[in-house]
């Protein structure tokens, strides 16, 4: 795989490779930070040194369908030793999806010292690299954060609405299943969260994984990224873009790649994504 | 009267009491090290589709295999090495019901994985689980 420098990216230190947090793991100003769909996946081994962020447990309100406030990323920073100085490197299972997913919630508070392990646990674990089953611990910080600040990275509902009537572009990132509607549930059970299928009108269909070399996990190249984004699904990287999957995960991956990779600077994930949009009463849906 | 057979009733209760995060983590961790992969006499790779769990992830397959006492012995694979959840499910479901009549496996309800997991998994993964016990479920009614 080309190194990262060569691979045309506008923000490449945003990715770092397997080596370099290999030689970084002990690096007590930077933080290596596994997130993974699977919360079993981090206890069973994970990058030596590396802290775990739960995205159910540590990012999300325990009771609204919102992310934490301030505060509670204030408790977290400190709980995993972390400092405004700090730098964050993020990696997981499933191709970074989790991880993305974290990256992007840190945004939301400003940590912008953040970055992503090009290829992720896929790409560590065939290098035969080493795991670790200890569990480390580090001395508490003080973490002063700013309020979350959802408008430059998120996009909320009533402006989604908004923005779908101006004939904004989406990116629908699920299957190309659930962008036709015609996978809601699986066999004997009813449904997935959402009441009706299909897609916000106009949206392109550009699935998650497309961005990514499926044999190592790491990122397309930004000559591949742009053939698939631009000259294929005719995103306009100039204009505002909007990115959703179903809770607004997978979305964050593409929101990644089209913000740091291509350097698009208005790319928002709208987490609320399709168990919101198609629970909505009177909103229009295309199959 | 507990709906669900006697050894996963006691498991399901075993996981009740554990309220820790981590103490749960590790407990289903020792289940998916326990996991045992389908033996070459039941199945050999490459797996049938009519033994695959739909919509996990993890690529699980499933068999039910009959005793000579009529009860079922249940048997897995599960393809993706990091497929830990699947793993500890597997496991899990061959400790809890395997020996026990198909029509009593038949009738154990995919919402046990809410009940061993609570809602620490993602909905695609909670659904790729729910769908390995649908697929337990529908394997054992062929032997009805």
């Amino acid at each position: 795989m080309t190194a990262i420098a060569d691979r045309g990216y506008r923000h490449p230190d945003r990715l770092v490779s397997t080596d370099w947090v290999a030689a970084h793991s002990g690096d007590p100003d930077v933080r290596i930070i596994e997130s993974n769909e699977d919360t079993l996946l981090y206890a069973t081994g994970h990058v030596p040194g590396a802290v775990h962020v739960d995205w159910t447990s540590d990012l999300n309100d325990q009771l609204r369908r919102d992310y934490i406030e301030r505060e509670g990323f204030e408790a977290l920073m400190s709980k995993i030793g972390v400092t405004p100085d700090t730098t964050v490197v993020f990696y997981g299972d499933k191709n970074n999806w989790w991880a993305c997913y974290a990256f992007w919630v840190f945004q939301l508070f400003g940590h912008t010292k953040a970055h992503v392990m090009d290829g992720g646990r896929l790409k560590w674990q065939k290098e035969g690299r080493a795991w670790s089953t200890d569990t480390p611990s580090f001395p508490a910080t003080i973490y002063s954060a700013p309020a979350r600040d959802d408008a430059r990275h998120r996009i909320l509902r009533d402006e989604v609405i908004q923005f779908q009537k101006r004939g904004g572009q989406f990116v629908d990132v699920r299957s190309p299943e659930e962008y036709a509607g015609t996978r809601m549930h699986m066999p004997e059970y009813p449904n997935e969260g959402a009441i009706r299928g299909g897609h916000i009108p106009g949206a392109k269909s550009v699935p998650w994984a497309r961005a990514i070399n499926p044999e190592d996990g790491t990122f397309k190249t930004a000559a591949e990224l742009t053939a698939l984004y631009v000259d294929q699904n005719g995103l306009n990287g100039a204009e505002d873009i909007v990115a959703y999957c179903r809770i607004g995960e997978r979305s964050s991956h593409t929101w990644f790649a089209l913000t740091y990779l291509l350097g698009f600077e208005k790319v928002r994930n709208y987490d609320g994504s399709w168990t919101e949009w198609g629970n909505l009463v009177g909103v229009p849906i295309e199959k | 009267m507990s709906a669900y057979p006697e050894r996963l009733q006691a498991l399901l209760d075993v996981f009740a009491g554990v309220t820790d995060t981590h103490e749960r983590t590790q407990l289903l961790i020792d289940f998916a090290r326990r996991f045992k992969d389908v033996p070459p006499e039941v199945a050999t790779r490459p797996f049938g589709d009519d033994h695959l769990v739909k919509h996990c992830e993890s690529e699980a397959y499933a068999w039910a295999v009959p005793n000579d006492d009529g009860t079922l012995k249940l048997h897995f694979a599960v393809e993706n090495p990091s497929g830990v959840s699947a793993k500890a499910l597997a496991a899990i479901l061959d400790k809890a019901l395997s020996g026990l009549p198909a029509a009593e496996i038949a009738k154990v309800d995919p919402e046990i994985v809410e009940k061993l997991f609570r809602q620490n998994i993602s909905m695609g993964k909670g659904m790729g689980l729910m769908s390995m016990v649908l697929t337990v479920q529908a394997l054992a009614k062929r032997h009805l």
